[in-house]
């Protein structure tokens, strides 16, 4: 820190001046080259032929007002699968990365199993998934099967589960062996050094990827309605085939941004702060 | 006659072919302090890493007090819970508070009160003059700080045997003081000690015996005014010449 009662040199208020006028000249060029920018889209998109017919059929005010309960409580589908979703999908990667580490004969079945789900679900298509689950499982005509709903969840968390358990092995597998080293030999079993000293710095460092996976999940939830459930999308296409007009969808896809924007500024915060810390040491 | 603490034999390593311990024999009594030196690759952190069953021997026995560690079927996280060891790189645990760093052993394995575990955590703070870090985080303290704090995490569980790894090789010249001044305090206090060093002055002032490692056994040891200073082998000679030259000694 500069103490403020030293007398600065004829250099350095040079150089602090100099640092001003640049700084003035930055924030003229980038709002002259937004505005220029912005103005040419404009330009292009209204002045652009069928503007007008796009105008009609993708944002008619009046339609978007019509459409919009509908749409939210389709949304609300969305919110309710997605917070189910992403805890179950969580938890069940959590679990299997964890089973992926176990070493010991004796696990050689479920070490193997979990291999298999991850190379599995990771590359089955999501939609496969959704149709064998709702479609295909209540054909088995079972006692107690739950609602399509809950299949569908299912489909999801398991697809998604794939993803997050590779994303927290990366993590487990970041951690340096040194660390494994220094907690063994203070007599720490292999559980004990997962649950202090491996997980704690696994899932820290693994969570900007980590709620990556959660945006893309939030999403992926509304595709559960190929098997019936009304989410926003598809309360946007019923509305969209109710008045051939497509502004139901605009409404859907600004409302899905919205939601999205909460939990990608929790990313962005939490990267920061991880590439903080990093830079820190 | 009460066997020693520890009791190599015949201790065989090798790692993708390069033979490392190559029937290497060690006893080290208690209230010993045993200097291993030793080019780089002669073995040094292989065997601690070896007694500590941190590695599996190929061939060959440890015993720690009469007691054979390197026995099929024996528990070794019951073995590590009466050794402590610490090494070059400190290894302390970035995302744990000091003090949070000594006390997991004592909380999780030896299943002490936190509270009594803390108290004791932050004496043995206070006596290396740390007491006001026991709350940060290790990123924040220098290297001779987090290596105290790594030495205070081994000694909290009161190891029979404290195994030191180059401790003071990753620190800056004007730290090596603070560390090994804790090390001559806990050779006072009776600690059996074994460590691998490159600090020859230290070796001379601290160790009862210096052991002289050379592809992969023991070439020579002795007193460290006699290994040091009159060494028989030729390449115990050759080893302290390029050392000299190097002007650590």
């Amino acid at each position: 820190m500069r103490s403020t009662d030293h007398p600065l040199s004829p250099v350095a208020l040079e150089r602090a001046a100099y640092r001003k006028r640049q700084t003035v000249r930055s924030v003229l060029v980038a709002a002259a080259s937004t505005g220029v920018l912005g103005t040419l889209l404009v330009v292009t998109v209204t002045g652009a032929p069928g503007w007008d017919r796009v105008r009609q059929s993708f944002l008619d005010l009046r339609i978007a007002r019509a459409a919009l309960p509908e749409i939210v409580t389709g949304l609300w589908l969305n919110l309710r699968l997605l917070v189910f979703c992403a805890v179950g999908a969580l938890a069940v990667g959590l679990v299997v990365a964890l089973l992926r580490t176990l070493r010991g004969p004796v696990f050689f079945p479920l070490r193997t199993l979990a291999a298999g789900y991850t190379y599995t679900f990771r590359g089955l298509p999501l939609i496969i998934v959704l149709y064998v689950f709702t479609l295909g499982v209540p054909g088995l005509r079972l006692q107690g099967m739950p609602s399509v709903l809950v299949l569908g969840a299912a489909a999801l968390v398991l697809t998604y589960g794939g993803y997050l358990a590779e994303v927290f092995r990366a993590g487990i597998e970041s951690v340096h062996p040194s660390q494994l080293a220094a907690a063994r030999s203070l007599g720490l079993t292999h559980r004990q050094t997962m649950r202090y000293v491996v997980l704690p710095q696994a899932v820290r460092r693994v969570t900007p990827p980590m709620l990556n996976d959660v945006v893309a999940l939030q999403k992926d939830v509304g595709l559960v309605s190929l098997a019936g459930p009304i989410d926003a999308v598809r309360a946007a296409q019923i509305a969209t085939a109710e008045t051939f007009n497509y502004t139901p969808y605009i409404v859907a896809g600004v409302l899905f941004v919205l939601l999205a924007v909460p939990l990608i500024a929790v990313t962005d915060w939490v990267t920061l702060r991880a590439a903080r810390r990093q830079a820190a040491r | 006659m009460t066997p020693p603490v520890l009791s190599c034999r015949n201790l065989r390593k090798v790692y993708a072919g390069q033979v490392v311990l190559d029937g290497l024999d060690l006893d080290v009594d208690e209230h010993e302090v045993v200097a291993l030196i030793g080019a780089s690759g002669s073995g040094k952190s292989t065997l601690l890493r070896c007694v500590n069953l941190l590695e599996e021997p190929d061939d060959g026995t440890v015993h720690l007090d009469g007691e054979h560690i390197t026995a099929p079927g024996i528990d070794p996280d019951l073995v590590r819970r009466r050794i402590g060891i610490v090494f070059q790189a400190y290894n302390l645990f970035p995302h744990l508070r000091v003090l949070d760093n000594i006390t997991l052993a004592p909380v999780r394995v030896h299943r002490r009160p936190r509270a009594e575990a803390e108290a004791q955590a932050r004496e043995l703070l206070a006596r290396v003059g740390l007491a006001e870090r026991a709350d940060s985080y290790p990123d924040r303290l220098s290297g001779g700080q987090q290596q105290r704090v790594a030495i205070v995490r081994a000694l909290v569980n009161s190891p029979r045997l404290l195994l030191l790894d180059e401790v003071t090789s990753a620190l800056d010249p004007e730290l090596v003081g603070e560390v090994l001044t804790m090390i001559r305090s806990l050779k006072a206090e009776g600690m059996t000690m074994v460590l691998a060093t490159h600090e020859m002055g230290f070796a001379r002032e601290v160790a009862d015996r210096v052991c002289f490692l050379d592809g992969g056994r023991v070439l020579e040891q002795g007193p460290p005014e006699q290994v040091l200073g009159e060494p028989t082998q030729p390449r115990t000679r050759r080893f302290l010449r390029r050392i000299i030259e190097a002007g650590r000694l």
